[in-house]
């Protein structure tokens, strides 16, 4: 806990590598079931091959992650992103059928998606509303307003520009890659090279004594759920331009879920506090790494979630900070170390206030 | 207060209509609108009603049980002639049908079946999804004629009825036929978006060129593969056949554009042949059979899809 907290920063190779290790393992098992995994051909002016699958179907909770990192380490959760997906897919799709062009149908979609950020982050920062059942709101009622907006039908349309944010190619590479690289990218630098990123895990560790030491965490949340609701936002326009169609119904539907777990399998804590959105990114892939080693064993889907849920389990189990402490054990081999005493956190101070 | 007496003025409202409108009145119990078909099915019911002159009474379940006991409960009290339920589950139906059968208001089953006594129903007007799967495993035995091919197969959700019956349908259409082989086989849920992410893994793990014929089991899953054929630089519905499910608009639409080859319809007009037993049962007490399968009706090229695209448009699809 105080290692977190003080002292140097350790080296960022040394807080992926565990991710990184998992990661290759689950592209391993790709080649194990398909052999010809890694191969890359250049086909009808994009790369065409597995690997370019993975990372491409992978934006969505890519992008989602990224907002869910910075929700995680402020202690909150956001269980409404996929609900927010399809908000923002279907106002994207009502915006161009109405003849608009695609500039203002991401334009309206991210405004849809920040909209619902800031509801989200009103709620928790101003009202209190623990995060869980916050968020828990929009999730439900999400979807609904997407029907209202698509009326229960899936929107199909037909503009280029916004297809290509979906299903395009800039340089023979998906664009749905560049855009949630930039936008990792984007967000990594801006809470990195400045303070806001600490600030965030401070929130997370402690808000009060935050608040006490002149942190503004109050619009701090409401920003957090706001990048959450534009990332969700993002990644519901490349969904529904990936099917050249809003599907109310299906858009997103439980990518909550698998955000958090991107979040949780880069070995970020849900109780808040120091973060790390690199991490966070090689989750997702190795999320994605698992679906595509399921799609291409050809084995029927009756297996599908088991295999799944047998592989997260695994990773999760290696991951435990038990497991982690034997393992150093047996390597040090030495004098027993003494483990780290689990993280106490007080909520008695919280509800005291 | 203000809300009882609004409520209580619509009652009155509506009495009268009752009795004024033509000499069938019908109350149809819907599930709610679970999905694009289920609005064309509320669309076509109502255009078949207006069509006979028949009163129809229409209820919104919300998906739930309950809210479709006590719209049934309501039509019984309000004494209608028939009614017409698209069961949500199949279970729990027995108390208040016997009711209606005491009441002797004639009950038919839209679209799903329950498991209740059978003569506490006049009959069930649904699909085959098993004949559904045949039909189109007889199309592809008869486009291929005797050609190899391999074919690879998007199910629908795994565990789900249709599911089940259209892979099982489709694998005795193609039975006896050696150069027909499913090489392939995932679940794509039933939606586009999984539909074409399927797809992907299949034309790499099989290699584009060597698959001849896709079968989805609905057409939205379809609709999805042939955008990931395209985007690998084949050409859908002649590199690779397609063949679906269900006839929806969009189906039409691309069969039009020639990247689709066949579609199923599962009618949206169950009211239809439910309505005209109806009628002849009230009109001279003719039973009709207590399963009505409707047609399960093949559309290739040769129809006029851009014309039954529009004019399946606007139901609600």
């Amino acid at each position: 806990m105080t290692s977190q907290t003080v002292g140097p920063r350790p080296s960022i190779m040394r807080r992926i590598l565990p991710q990184l290790v998992i990661l290759i393992v689950a592209l391993a098992l790709n080649v194990a079931v398909f052999p010809e995994f890694f191969q890359i051909d250049f086909r009808n002016g994009r790369l065409f091959g597995n690997l370019i699958d993975v990372l491409n179907r992978g934006a969505p909770v890519a992008l989602l992650c990224i907002g869910m990192t910075l929700v995680i380490a402020t202690k909150g959760i956001d269980l409404s992103v996929g609900a927010v997906m399809a908000i923002a897919g279907a106002v994207a799709a009502s915006v161009v059928v109405e003849g608009h062009g695609w500039g203002m149908a991401l334009l309206a979609a991210l405004a849809a998606g920040g909209l619902c950020g800031l509801w989200n982050g009103f709620l928790v920062a101003v009202l209190r509303i623990q995060p869980i059942v916050a968020t828990l709101v929009l999730m439900v009622a999400g979807r609904g307003i997407a029907q209202l907006v698509t009326e229960g039908k899936i929107l199909t349309f037909d503009n280029a520009g916004l297809i290509h944010l979906g299903a395009g190619t800039v340089a023979g590479l998906p664009t749905p890659i560049l855009i949630w690289l930039a936008l990792g990218a984007l967000v990594t630098c801006v809470v990195r090279k400045t303070a806001l990123g600490m600030l965030i895990e401070a929130i997370g560790i402690n808000e009060r004594s935050s608040r006490l030491a002149g942190i503004n965490s109050r619009v701090l949340l409401v920003c957090v759920y706001l990048v959450s609701g534009l990332c969700a936002a993002l990644a519901g326009v490349i969904v529904a331009a990936d099917i050249k169609g809003a599907d109310a119904n299906n858009a997103g539907l439980w990518l909550e879920l698998d955000a958090i777990l991107a979040v949780v399998i880069g070995g970020n804590s849900l109780l808040g506090g120091r973060f790390s959105i690199v991490a966070s990114l090689i989750g997702a892939l190795i999320i994605q790494s698992i679906n595509s080693v399921i799609l291409l064993s050809g084995l029927p889907p009756e297996f599908n979630l088991v295999i799944k849920a047998l592989l997260i389990l695994g990773i999760l189990v290696i991951q435990s900070p038990r497991i982690g402490t034997y393992i150093y054990m047996l390597k040090a081999s030495g004098p027993q170390p003494q483990p780290d005493a689990p993280p106490i956190r007080s909520t008695k101070e919280e509800t005291a206030r | 207060m203000k809300l009882k007496t609004t409520l209580l003025a619509s009652v009155i409202a509506i009495a009268p209509m009752a009795a004024l409108a033509a000499d069938l009145t019908i109350g149809f119990s819907q599930i709610g609108s679970e999905s694009g078909w289920r609005a064309a099915e509320t669309t076509v019911t109502k255009q078949e009603a207006q069509k006979r002159g028949i009163d129809l009474k229409f209820a919104d379940a919300q998906q739930k049980q309950e809210n479709q006991i006590k719209a049934i409960r309501s039509f019984i009290a309000q004494g209608v002639d028939a009614i017409l339920i698209a069961p949500v589950v199949a279970t729990g139906w027995d108390e208040v049908l016997e009711e209606a059968k005491d009441a002797e208001i004639p009950v038919v089953l839209l679209d799903r079946t329950v498991d209740a006594d059978e003569s506490l129903y006049l009959t069930a007007v649904t699909s085959d999804l098993v004949h559904e799967g045949k039909v189109a495993g007889e199309w592809l035995v008869a486009e291929m004629a005797g050609a190899d091919c391999r074919i690879v197969e998007l199910q629908g959700t795994t565990g789900s009825s249709p599911a089940i019956d259209r892979k099982s349908g489709f694998e005795q259409g193609i039975s006896g036929h050696d150069n027909l082989e499913i090489v392939r086989s995932q679940t794509g849920d039933f939606t586009r978006a999984q539909g074409k992410v399927v797809m992907e893994s299949f034309l790499k793990a099989e290699g584009g060129e060597t698959i001849c014929a896709l079968y989805a089991h609905n057409d939205d899953m379809a609709v999805g593969a042939i955008q990931a054929i395209k985007e690998a630089g084949l050409k859908p519905g002649e590199d690779i056949k397609i063949v679906a499910i269900d006839a929806v608009p969009d189906a039409h639409k691309a069969i039009a554009d020639g990247e689709m080859n066949a579609t199923i319809e599962l009618t949206p007009n169950m009211a239809g042949p439910a309505l005209d037993a109806l009628e002849a049962y009230l009109a001279d007490g003719t039973v009709p059979d207590k399963w009505i399968q409707t047609e399960s009706k093949l559309f290739t090229a040769a129809d006029d899809n851009m014309a039954i695209f529009n004019e399946k448009k606007d139901l609600g699809y």
